[in-house]
């Protein structure tokens, strides 16, 4: 009952699912639709764990006056206050009208922006300097490395003036040349790779999404 | 600009700012900023999923009469069963469910849009004797390029076959293989850093947007001040990093 149902149902239901795909009937294209939506639910039933998982550590924080606890407040009310707006100031639950509250809409367009693409735009700085050391043609893959790096970071610099023109038409040539000899190999080997996995899944060989016990 | 607006963007340039603080060291603003967005990032993306999932998918069906919809919720709130240590194998009936469903679906989906489709694209038309050269060198049109892609994908895949010993012609295949990935690699790594360098020359727009926009308008004393404060605070807090500082030089001499 604890480990062996679970075991079935995962077998079960993926065969159910790779049988379903070789055929094309209106009944198989149902069933892939009907569990496709169970998928999505049950998916967001999990979130609701990340959630309390949130705030339990966030609150024991602030309970037991662990180090940087004020900041472990900040993140609560986040949460809070979106929770708040987003069904609306608490008075819709069962509909989406919430969805266009002014406050959420505008909490997200003014923190959330901002503050990503913020630190999206801060890795140009560490990516930079990670560059720097890592980059040091040592040795001719070290140099090729680099060499296409370069490339494709110059390509529209305007300083490099008649050389500019062919800059652009070189990285253009290496992204869509080696740089897609590689990476058509490592999808490739990642389409592999998953189908293995979720075959080891199936067969019930792959078993750490059980958990101990 | 109305003072709405007005408030809106300076809330948003000044967490730009927090954010921005980091670059010099881990510290209370950047601390700020980032705490604020975990927790309100948190409430947006659940009430989304919220909203345009559970709302339409269960709610909206089990009412419309669908009552089997209520299957997939009750499993969802098994989930639940996971804090308990008594309780939480119960938990592993959805996973099941969830992982069976996924991993079936990820064989023929993944093996068509990843392996078989990707060979199929770079098989066809391997030797192209009617434009071998192409107009140029560069032309990634060509026969040739052609040709490079293909063996360029074998060579980097047989890098990881292991059950062959890389000696000889084969090693001269790996070889080109690693070479292959490295240029591929070199390739990601400067378009990444590319798209950061713009995600940052777009952020120091806003600001700047911000910035003129804000002084040209009914709300330039507002922003004066708010800069002034801002300013201010910064400044405080630059003092006492390098007061620090100087106080840990003179103690370590």
């Amino acid at each position: 009952m604890k480990r062996q149902l679970p075991l079935a149902m995962v077998f079960i239901f993926g065969f159910l699912m790779i049988i379903q795909y070789f055929i094309p009937h209106e009944y198989s294209e149902w069933v892939n639709a009907f569990l496709m939506d169970w998928m999505m639910i049950i998916g967001v039933f999990a979130l609701a764990l990340g959630l309390w998982s949130l705030t339990r550590v966030s609150w024991d924080k602030v309970r037991q006056k662990k180090p940087n606890w004020g900041y472990s407040i900040v993140t609560l009310a986040g949460l809070f206050l979106m929770m708040f707006f987003g069904f609306d100031y608490f008075r819709h639950f069962s509909t989406a009208v919430g969805s266009d509250n002014y406050m959420y809409i505008h909490f997200y367009r003014h923190i959330v922006i901002p503050i990503q693409a913020t630190m999206f735009s801060l890795l140009a700085f560490f990516i930079a300097s990670a560059a720097y050391r890592a980059f040091r043609a040592r040795s001719l893959l070290a140099t090729l490395l680099l060499v296409a790096a370069l490339v494709i970071m110059l390509r529209f610099n305007p300083f490099l003036g008649p050389l500019q023109p062919i800059m652009e038409e070189f990285s253009v040539w290496l992204l869509n040349v080696p740089n897609l000899a590689a990476k058509r190999a490592i999808v490739i080997g990642v389409g592999l790779g998953m189908v293995a996995t979720a075959l080891k899944v199936i067969l019930g060989i792959e078993r750490a999404y059980l958990g101990k016990d | 600009m109305t003072w709405e607006t007005f408030l809106w963007t300076t809330l948003g340039a000044f967490l730009t700012l927090c954010t921005f603080s980091f670059l010099y060291k881990d510290n209370p603003f950047y601390k700020f900023a980032e705490h604020l967005v975990v927790g309100v990032s948190a409430g947006y993306f659940a009430l989304v999923l919220y909203h345009q999932i559970l709302i339409p998918n269960v709610f909206d069906k089990i009412f419309d009469g669908e009552w089997w919809y209520i299957i997939p919720a009750l499993l969802g709130i098994m989930m639940w069963t996971r804090f308990s240590r008594k309780y939480s194998w119960i938990s592993r009936w959805p996973i099941a469910l969830y992982m069976g469903i996924a991993s079936g679906m990820a064989v023929p989906r993944e093996m068509h849009a990843r392996v078989i489709e990707q060979m199929h694209s770079a098989m066809i038309n391997i030797i192209d004797m009617n434009n071998i050269m192409g107009n140029s060198f560069f032309d990634t049109a060509s026969g040739i390029a052609k040709l490079i892609v293909f063996i360029g994908t074998l060579s980097a895949l047989f890098y990881f076959f292991f059950s062959k010993e890389h000696k000889g012609f084969f090693k001269g295949i790996s070889q080109f293989g690693i070479w292959i990935l490295m240029i591929g690699f070199g390739a990601s790594f400067g378009y990444t850093v590319m798209g950061r360098i713009s995600l940052f020359v777009q952020r120091i727009q806003v600001m700047r947007d911000w910035t003129v926009v804000a002084w040209a308008d009914e709300a330039s004393g507002a922003f004066a001040v708010f800069w002034i404060i801002t300013f201010g605070v910064f400044a405080i807090w630059a003092v006492f990093e390098i007061r620090k500082y100087l106080r840990s030089k003179r103690s370590t001499a």
